[in-house]
């Protein structure tokens, strides 16, 4: 058995069927979505030699929540991350195969990434903050894409901050330093920063692994409330989280994509016993 | 091991910490009080009436009403001594000649003491250096004369196989008989009637140019050439040196051109300053012509490829200490590398870069061999900023070494050494302070 199904009590009485983890919430319907936004083919990446994220085939709809689980060290971050390009930044790294998002190469030789990464967000695992202040941090976006005003930047900052369910903590101290936040506050600052830019895909790398069941409830309010308007794709440890956030889900393993499925389906109907396995925790 | 060892290992080492620590303040107190103490001699002394005559005179500072009362009152004594000499000449003229050649050699030494401490005598030539001009300006240097004008030295030399020693004689033995007996103890009872020694503070040290290299007046050409090199150094060395760290840091790929550079970099860092010296004069001014000879600039590009070597490196270790995730951040809002790295990586990195700046400033500063060929003269007068492209400065390193081992009045002019060496310390240390403070806050800031 993995920690990741320790962590939630309730999970681990709900072993016997996995129907019952899966409690479909009622959900507003998602208009002109669905077609496939990012597309990979036979799609891998390799830190040098290590092949970290198998031959991926997988096509991720517009507009709706995509959930990626599976066990640490699985790939999910990696996958992730390339999405928007950021594994540039390792020297080492580099991939085979394809991967499109809006019908463009992400990896072709003259696309630009900087354009890229305006369109696709992303919240890191830890939180990182800028050493600037509150304000600073969330109108750094706006203000690369030429947003200089201040009172047009003070609506941004706010509306991001209350997005993020942060504005009520930190409206009185705007110009106060970023770090001086906690951790879970840090966090949100994160996501509220990233929804300053208004991408079309937000990645989210476990966005409340630091943060407390309130806030954490929060941001899956603010994942709720953005479906439909954004492509969401969100790595989770949290099976619970999956399954309330997602409509999709995505299971990988050792960095092959075991299933993906709609979320009902993955968690009531899983094709793969791997998949089973590990969604009831009965994971060796 | 056992709790007990554990704790007197940790006991020890942080004796022996602590121990080498107040080794190190005791070597510099040791180094820096007697330098301090007799460097503020410089500025903080007794003066006589002397050192108000030549700033009346050179200067034109000072008030001179009472500068007039003051000198007719020591005047009056001086009248006596001068009447003295008169009278002991013609008693000279009267002797016979065996006698008379015996007092002359030694009555030329009296005059020439009595002239060193007091000034040109009545009747005498008018003196063409400035420094004869006037008597001892100090106090202190006033009693070293009175006791040459009091006391003949003389040399034992008895002992072949030892150092000769040397002795005193009273003058006033030689002359016993004559009328000029009783010139010894009049001059030693009546020295602060006719010198008037007063407690001074002389801030035209700092202030004022030199006056026959470097007797009179202050060191201030010395220590505005020094800030000229030394900015001028970190103007050219310092924007390259950042540029060429953002380069090392974020754009170099590895290879075998960028390992060289690297080494190239340790390389020169190594090399002994003398030896820049020597190349800014073959390159900057021999074969680019930046200037005809000896310039401001010339010594200011020399220290710049001298202290760049240590800005890189500082600048690189600042640079790569900036946590990657800012980078993350900024990229992933869509934020060019060049935008990243002016509004994230080097805001961040600053404090770090600034330091090593500043250490290379207080270097640029402090260094002689670099400007010895380049930039530097013993004496010259404060240059302006125009001047720079084509004229030579004094410089307080250069000028220090000068000062001490080569003015043909070393000797005399122990105070302005020592002033000029506190003088650097004190531009140094103020430098640092002041990389400090900034350093202190920006780092505040960044951290919220
Ligand atoms: N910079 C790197 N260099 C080399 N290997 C790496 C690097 N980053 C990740 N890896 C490896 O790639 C694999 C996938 O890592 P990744 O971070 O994507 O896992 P993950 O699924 O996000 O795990 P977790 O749930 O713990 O965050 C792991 O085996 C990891 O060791
Ligand atoms: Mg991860």
């Amino acid at each position: 058995m993995t920690t990741d199904t320790l962590e939630t009590p309730e999970l681990m009485s709900a072993q016997k069927s996995t129907k019952d983890i899966y409690l479909p919430p009622a959900r507003k319907k998602v208009t002109d979505g669905g077609k496939p936004h990012v597309v990979a083919r036979e799609f891998s990446i390799y830190y040098g030699e290590f092949e970290a994220v198998k031959r991926v085939n997988a096509e991720i709809p517009s507009k709706y929540v995509t959930a990626l689980i599976g066990p640490s060290g699985c790939g999910k971050s990696t996958f992730l991350r390339s999405i928007n390009r950021m594994n540039d930044l390792i020297p080492t790294c580099h991939t085979t195969g394809a991967l499109h998002f809006d019908n463009e190469d992400v990896y072709g030789k003259y696309t630009d990434e900087v354009l890229l990464r305006k369109k696709v967000g992303m919240v890191f695992q830890k939180p990182n903050p800028f050493p600037k202040s509150i304000f600073d941090n969330i109108a750094y976006g706006p203000r690369l894409h030429g947003i200089n005003d201040r009172k047009k930047l003070m609506e941004i900052v706010e509306r991001s901050l209350r997005k993020a369910a942060l504005w009520d903590e930190v409206c009185d101290r705007l110009d106060k330093n970023a770090l001086g936040l906690s951790g879970g506050q840090q966090q949100r600052l994160c996501v509220a920063r990233t929804l300053a830019v208004e991408p079309e895909v937000l990645l989210l790398d476990e966005p409340t692994s630091a943060l407390d069941p309130k806030a954490t409830a929060k941001i899956e309010d603010l994942i709720q409330e953005l479906r439909g308007s954004y492509t969401i794709m969100i790595v989770t440890h949290n099976m619970q989280q999956a399954s309330r956030v997602s409509d999709y889900t995505m299971f990988f393993y050792e960095g092959v994509l075991v299933e993906h499925a709609s979320t009902a389906q993955l968690f009531t109907n899983p094709k793969d016993s791997m998949t089973e396995d590990y969604i009831t925790g009965r994971f060796s | 091991m056992n709790l007990r060892t554990r704790k007197l290992l940790d006991r020890s080492f942080t004796a022996l910490g602590f121990g080498s620590l107040v080794v190190m303040a005791l070597a510099l107190l040791v180094v820096i009080v007697p330098i301090a103490v007799k460097g503020i001699g410089a500025v903080f002394f007794t003066g006589t009436i002397e050192h108000r005559k030549m700033l009346s005179a050179e200067f034109h500072t000072g008030d001179p009403r009472e500068l007039t009362s003051e000198a007719a009152a020591s005047e009056r004594y001086r009248a006596n001594i001068y009447s003295m000499l008169s009278g002991f000449e013609g008693e000279l003229d009267r002797m016979d000649p065996e006698k008379k050649a015996e007092y002359k050699n030694k009555y030329g030494q009296v005059k020439s003491s009595l002239q060193a401490l007091l000034g040109p005598l009545p009747g005498e030539p008018a003196p063409m250096l400035t420094r004869f001009k006037y008597g001892q300006t100090r106090w202190d240097k006033a009693q070293e004369k009175l006791h040459d004008l009091l006391y003949e030295t003389k040399w034992d030399t008895s002992n072949p196989n030892a150092m000769s020693t040397e002795y005193f004689v009273r003058r006033a033995e030689s002359f016993k008989g004559t009328s000029l007996e009783k010139l010894f103890p009049y001059v030693e009872q009546n020295i602060e009637k006719m010198m008037l020694p007063k407690f001074t503070f002389y801030s035209g040290f700092i202030t004022e140019s030199s006056v026959d290299s470097h007797f009179f007046g202050g060191i201030w050409p010395e220590i505005q050439g020094t800030f000229f090199l030394a900015f001028g150094a970190m103007l050219f060395a310092f924007p390259l040196g950042v540029i060429a760290a953002i380069y090392f840091t974020e754009y170099a790929k590895p290879g075998f051109f960028n390992s060289m550079l690297r080494s190239a970099n340790s390389t020169l860092a190594g090399v002994p300053s003398i030896v820049f010296g020597m190349f800014g004069l073959a390159f900057f001014i021999n074969t680019l012509k930046v200037s005809d000879s000896k310039s401001v600039i010339a010594g200011s590009l020399t220290l710049a490829i001298m202290i760049l070597p240590t800005i890189i490196r500082s600048a690189e270790e600042a640079i790569l200490a900036v946590p990657k995730t800012y980078k993350e951040a900024s990229l992933s809002l869509g934020s060019t590398k060049w935008n990243t790295i002016i509004t994230v990586i080097l805001p961040a990195a600053l404090p770090g870069i600034l330091t090593g700046g500043v250490i290379s400033l207080g270097r640029a500063a402090g260094e002689t061999a670099p400007i010895i060929f380049t930039a530097a003269v013993s004496v010259g007068s404060a240059i302006g900023l125009a001047d720079v492209f084509n004229s030579p400065t004094p410089a307080l390193s250069w000028n220090i070494y000068n000062l001490a081992s080569e003015h043909e009045a070393a000797g005399e002019l122990r105070h302005v050494q020592y002033g000029m060496v506190l003088a650097l310390i004190t531009v140094v240390l103020l430098l640092n302070l002041s990389a400090i403070i900034l350093r202190a806050r920006i780092s505040k800031k960044l951290k919220g």
